[in-house]
């Protein structure tokens, strides 16, 4: 029968280095795996892509830099939009998150492994845009971070079940974030290798002969769903890094700009 | 009755959760395209808004899903 869908996303040791002892976390494995090698390619494709786009620099771009230029001024628009004159400062790391993502994303369509379907992946940037809001928030407003969870105008009476939920939604925010990127690109990559079996399935039992021939159109039905979803998931991989990237500036915002909304 | 039985079940009942997902999102779209039919000049700054409701609806259909394949594999 159609391989198991799942088997797609099993992390595989490429070098072993076998246990070894780290400070603060003890013994553990330490490997090359597949997902390192997917992230490393990812890794060098921004940075050889950003490279020669900006390595012949004009002042009416060609077209390769239109390419990065576009990028750019992209994310560069929505840090402006959404937080404002201090957009300008977070720039580079919520330039940073959406490239990796982007870059990671569309390269998990190209090579067999595709790293963002990797919950710990997923939830280490989480982890991360959330603890630099925290940090700002806390830097920038001391305590004054609390009137995050107290909106203005609310009637006193309201105000404990307002401050609660407030509260608990700011918690749900990395879980969330975490599992839309994550549930994302698994949930598609598991709808292509489903239909992707299916064609097999059905040209196996075509094969077979007689009656099994009815299975030709479904399996030619299947196979041009396989080129559909394809097509959608390049649109998805794009979406989700885009959406990581504007919720990483909403939350951002909610900080930065606390307590005078713009 | 058998607990693996009742996990393929569950995972089942779990994918359930996409019908509120794909309402949402039906909805937020929909919405956007009378909006955007109305008044197409101020479609274009929207877009954003646009992706990131949809994004916020379709989150809780993968919170169905993410519970299914736990159910299923985990």
């Amino acid at each position: 029968m159609a391989a198991d869908p799942i088997h797609q996303f099993q992390i595989t040791k490429l070098i072993d280095f076998g246990q070894v002892n780290l400070p603060l976390i003890g013994r553990t494995d330490l490997a090359f795996t597949n997902s390192h090698l997917a992230m490393t390619i990812a890794f060098l494709v921004i940075v050889i892509f950003l490279t020669v786009v900006t390595s012949n620099m004009k002042v009416v771009p060609g077209r390769t830099q239109a390419v990065g230029e576009q990028l750019f001024t992209m994310i560069d628009n929505l840090g402006d939009s959404i937080i404002g004159h201090e957009g300008k400062k977070l720039f580079p790391f919520v330039f940073t998150v959406f490239s990796f993502i982007l870059a990671m994303n569309i390269l998990g369509l190209m090579l067999t492994f595709t790293v963002t379907s990797q919950l710990a992946i997923t939830a280490s940037f989480a982890v991360m845009t959330i603890g630099l809001v925290l940090v700002i928030g806390f830097a920038r407003n001391g305590l004054g971070f609390f009137k995050l969870f107290v909106p203005a105008g609310v009637p006193i009476v309201l105000l404990p079940v307002i401050v609660l939920i407030e509260f608990v939604s700011f918690l749900l925010r990395p879980v969330t974030l975490a599992l839309r990127l994550f549930g994302n690109m698994l949930g598609g990559h598991v709808a292509l290798k489903v239909f992707a079996g299916f064609v097999v399935a059905l040209g196996t039992l075509a094969a077979g002969g007689g009656f099994g021939l009815l299975g030709i159109p479904g399996a030619g039905l299947s196979l041009a769903m396989v080129v559909a979803l394809t097509a959608l998931e390049f649109l998805v991989a794009f979406l989700q890094a885009f959406v990581f990237a504007v919720l990483t500036c909403i939350y951002l915002n909610d900080v930065v700009n606390l307590g005078h909304g713009h | 009755m058998d607990v693996t039985a009742a996990k393929q079940i569950g995972a089942g009942l779990a994918t359930l959760g996409m019908i509120g997902a794909g309402i949402g999102v039906g909805n937020i779209f929909g919405n956007f395209l009378n909006g955007a039919l109305r008044n197409p000049s101020a479609a274009a700054g929207q877009i954003g808004n646009l992706f990131v409701g949809a994004a916020l609806a379709e989150a809780l259909g993968i919170l169905a899903f993410v519970l299914g394949i736990l159910l299923k594999y985990g």
